[in-house]
């Protein structure tokens, strides 16, 4: 590996959307929680719940500060890495690029007035009204940079002719084969690893010891939000799948190791390949689940590597990007799955140790999860930027000072990062949960 | 009106509203600074944050807006500037970062803390005068095209006394906007001791404004006569209109009265100036790279930006609008009586 220009902007442009994207997945998730929580605590008149939605409100004020930032960092980062990706892909995919701005616009002025609102109005649901406007700009957000995404994987809406982009369609490009499932997996596990962050913070206070009412509620609530959409998610990926299998096969074999195209193809999980001669070993085969995977039907023909050149495939450790996502989410339904049972008995404690400490992991996994999601999609679309239109290496910038640049966003990275932790630990260190409730609800029952 | 136009004159607007909106927001930080040194932090600092913990986030917006939008309808720029601006780029990003994050920290974390308000403060200028290097540039003569890569020529820009001038512009605008903003606040919140010294402020910094921009005007003619040339003959009168609302604007805080209307005053006076600027600017973005009708993108992605931007307005404006009756137009919020 060489660190040239182009390499050095892999590098800065994929350290950016990863921290970037950790915070961008809480802030599209966690307004749903709060709307969930404010929801039920209204209709039921209960503080707990009330107090649940300001507590998560007020940290979701630290992550989205630092999604805003990192966003912005990276909206000016792809001129400044990309230029002429952008200056060729601009013509055709501003659009969304646009749209998004007016959803961060509607987002950010209804959060404001969220936080800042709680005991302003007469009407009980009043503030609880403010909560869709902010629900539907972040989950909009998110819907539309998917669609850019999806583009670059799958682009279309234009013609090159002699280097010219014509007849170019814009809503066209938009929707591009790659958005619905791309847009259905992004949002969903979004959903799913706020939930499961939320979940693991109640596991981890009543695993300290404060298991009161007010725990036990939050972990109610969130296991029980974490499972659903961890059902989502996996139909979702399965979604996914299925239009890898169809429109962009490479990306699917590179991940599944799968060489020759044929039909009743096995599902590989885990193993070690030698790379030269494509032999796989210690791997758990599980026959002919590729197919089905890839097609509903076990006689579903799968495109193999082989059919694409060699030097336009992508890197073959993807495939463990691939194994940990769904490992992961596997684990996650698994376990949110069995507290939810657990819990219906009433014989039986959900809240037992090895559980707890079941969902505690799950959360920090959960965005693993997102991370290697993002890596086997943006590495699986190796070596093109712009598939089968523009490689990476032609699309980076001139500029030899990207290593610079590199090192003043990583400090700038590892600061943030630990300020926002240590900051948030603090916050609710200072004002624990019961001590919030005796001072906001003095007379409840 | 060609989409050209229209393009580039709503994103004037934009980067006007932000203009306005961040320096509000990067010379309070200043003054919160300031007051918190002189141990006076008690008479505005609680004034300062009613106002801006709600909207720092949609002040940002703003410039995400602008950035988005011009490489939008100018695809061209991000391939000038992208390549160009790599490092300098970053550090304005770096210090936005610092400037939001560091904010929301203090802010909703813990409030006491002088080291924070610190970076907040020194960020509030650093910046504009940052951000005000892109408008610089764009006068020409910081860029080189060699064998068809684009190279930033930073020695000329340290060196230039044009892009000097509109550093220091840059930073008294902000100082001089903020605090008729911040005396005008204090006045509708019946404060006032934070009154008193946000109008000390204000009057402090009124002068070097004028003089700021007389010195750009001289750079001016130095560096791009062209430029120049267009400003005084065919759009004099904006800047004479600038320099009239500059005069009611000192006039009405002086004698004290009427802050509401010294505020629209200094608004419309950088409107007057920043339009005028703008105009005579054209028909160059870039000079000499950039021009509005040869680099503008296709017709049928303006024509969908154009569509989206008047859709996007229609959700935009009132919930401005609801904003600004939340918390800058409720007496009782700006009192401080409601949480
Ligand atoms: C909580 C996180 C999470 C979990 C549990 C899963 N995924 Fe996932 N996956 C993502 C988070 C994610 C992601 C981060 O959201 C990605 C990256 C790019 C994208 O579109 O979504 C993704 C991409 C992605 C892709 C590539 C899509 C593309 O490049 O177009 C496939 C095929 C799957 N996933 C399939 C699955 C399957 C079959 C799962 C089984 C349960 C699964 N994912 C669980
Ligand atoms: C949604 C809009 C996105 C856009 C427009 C985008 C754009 C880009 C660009 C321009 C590159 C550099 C070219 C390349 O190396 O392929 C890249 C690479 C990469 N991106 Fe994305 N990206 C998006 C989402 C994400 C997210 C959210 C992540 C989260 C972690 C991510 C992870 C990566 C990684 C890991 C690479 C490096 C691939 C490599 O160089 O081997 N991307 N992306
Ligand atoms: C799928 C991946 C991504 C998701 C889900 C996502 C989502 C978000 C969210 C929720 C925010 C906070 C917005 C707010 O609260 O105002 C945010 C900020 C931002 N994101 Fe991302 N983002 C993703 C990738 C990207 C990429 C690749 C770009 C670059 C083009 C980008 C550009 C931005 C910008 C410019 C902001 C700051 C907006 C502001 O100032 O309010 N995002 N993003």
């Amino acid at each position: 590996m060489e660190l040239d220009g182009v390499m050095l902007s892999r590098l800065l442009t994929t350290m950016t959307l990863m921290f970037h994207i950790i915070f961008a997945t809480v802030g599209v998730g966690i307004p749903i929680m709060i709307a969930i929580a404010e929801f039920i605590g209204i209709k039921r008149n209960d503080p707990y719940y009330l107090l649940l939605a300001r507590r998560w409100a007020r940290g979701y004020t630290i992550t989205v500060a630092v999604g805003v930032v990192t966003g912005t960092a990276i909206g000016l980062q792809l001129s400044l890495l990309w230029p002429s990706f952008m200056e060729v892909a601009g013509q055709v995919i501003a659009l969304p690029l646009f749209m998004e701005t007016f959803a961060f616009f509607f987002e950010a002025i209804f959060l404001g007035i969220y936080l800042y609102t709680w005991d302003r109005f007469k009407g009980k649901w009043t503030h609880w009204l403010l909560t869709i406007p902010v629900m539907i700009g972040s989950s909009a957000s998110a819907l539309f940079i998917t669609t850019v995404n999806a583009f670059m994987n799958t682009p279309q809406g234009f013609e090159l002719k002699n280097g010219e982009m014509i007849n170019i369609d814009p809503i066209a490009a938009m929707l591009n084969p790659a958005t619905p499932s791309k847009v259905f997996h992004v949002v969903t596990t979004s959903y799913m690893t706020s939930a499961a962050i939320l979940a693991a913070i109640a596991a981890f206070a009543i695993l300290k010891g404060r298991g009161g009412e007010y725990e036990k509620k939050a972990l109610r609530l969130t296991v029980a939000c974490t499972f659903i959409f961890s059902i989502l998610t996996a139909v979702a990926g399965d979604v996914s799948a299925k239009f890898l299998a169809e429109e962009q096969p490479e990306k699917l074999a590179a991940a599944e190791w799968h060489f020759e195209t044929e039909t009743e193809a096995d599902l590989i999980f885990f193993g070690t390949i030698n790379e030269e001669t494509g032999e796989v070993e210690n791997e758990i085969r599980v026959p002919k689940l590729l197919s089905f995977l890839a097609g509903n039907s076990f006689q579903t023909e799968v495109i193999g590597l082989n059919e694409t050149p060699e030097d336009e495939r992508p890197p073959l450790w993807i495939h463990y990007m691939f194994d940990t996502m769904v490992s992961i989410g596997m684990f996650v339904m698994a376990v949110t799955m069995l507290f939810v049972l657990i819990d219906r008995v009433k014989k039986w404690n959900a809240f037992n140790k090895p559980l707890l400490l079941a969902i505690l992991a799950s959360g920090p996994l959960s965005m693993v999860a997102i991370e290697a999601g993002w890596i086997l999609a943006e590495v699986g679309r190796q070596p093109w930027i712009l598939r089968g239109y523009m490689k990476v290496a032609e699309a980076a910038t001139t500029s030899n000072s990207v290593g610079l640049t590199f090192a003043m966003f990583a400090v700038l990275y590892l600061v943030l990062g630990v300020m926002a932790v240590i900051v948030l630990i603090r916050m609710f260190k200072n004002s624990p949960a019961e001590a919030e409730l005796e001072k906001r609800f003095p007379n409840r029952g | 009106m060609s989409y050209e136009l229209i393009g580039i004159t709503v994103l004037w607007t934009f980067l006007y509203g932000y203009l306005i909106v961040a320096s509000i927001d990067f010379g309070a930080g200043f003054f919160a600074f300031y007051a918190r040194i002189k141990k006076k932090d008690h008479l505005i600092n609680d004034l300062i944050s009613r106002y801006l913990s709600p909207v720092w986030e949609v002040t940002n917006v703003f410039f995400v807006f602008f950035f988005v939008g011009i490489v939008g309808f100018f695809p061209a720029t991000a391939y000038y500037y992208g390549t160009a601006l790599l490092v300098p780029g970053s550090v304005a990003i770096i210090l936005i970062a610092i400037r939001g994050s560091f904010y929301a920290f203090n802010n909703y974390g813990s409030r006491e803390n002088t080291f924070y308000l610190f970076l907040y403060g020194a960020t509030g200028l650093l910046i504009p005068a940052s951000l005000s290097t892109a408008l610089t540039i764009s006068e020409g003569g910081f860029l080189d095209e060699v064998d068809g890569n684009v190279v930033f020529l930073a020695k000329e820009l340290f060196t230039s006394p044009y892009s000097w001038s509109v550093v220091f512009l840059s930073i008294v605008s902000v100082l001089f906007i903020s605090a008729t903003f911040l005396t005008y606040y204090a006045d509708r919140a019946d404060d006032q001791q934070a009154r008193k010294t946000l109008r000390q402020f204000a009057l402090f910094w009124s002068m070097p404004t004028i003089v700021a921009s007389l010195l750009v005007f001289m750079s001016l003619q130095m560096h791009n006569p062209q430029h120049y040339d267009k400003a005084v003959t065919d759009y004099w009168w904006m800047f004479g209109l600038s320099l009239v609302c500059f005069g009611f604007a000192s006039w009405f805080i002086y004698i004290e009265k009427r802050y509401g209307t010294a505020f629209i005053m200094v608004m419309l006076q950088f409107f007057f100036a920043f339009f005028g600027y703008g105009a005579s600017h054209l028909p160059y973005i870039l000079y000499p790279y950039i021009t509005l009708h040869e680099n503008v993108t296709n017709e049928t992605m303006a024509f969908a930006l154009v569509v989206v931007f008047i859709l996007g307005l229609l959700l935009l404006i009132p919930s401005l609008f609801l904003l600004m009756r939340l918390f800058l137009f409720d007496a009782d919020y700006v009192k401080g009586k409601k949480k």
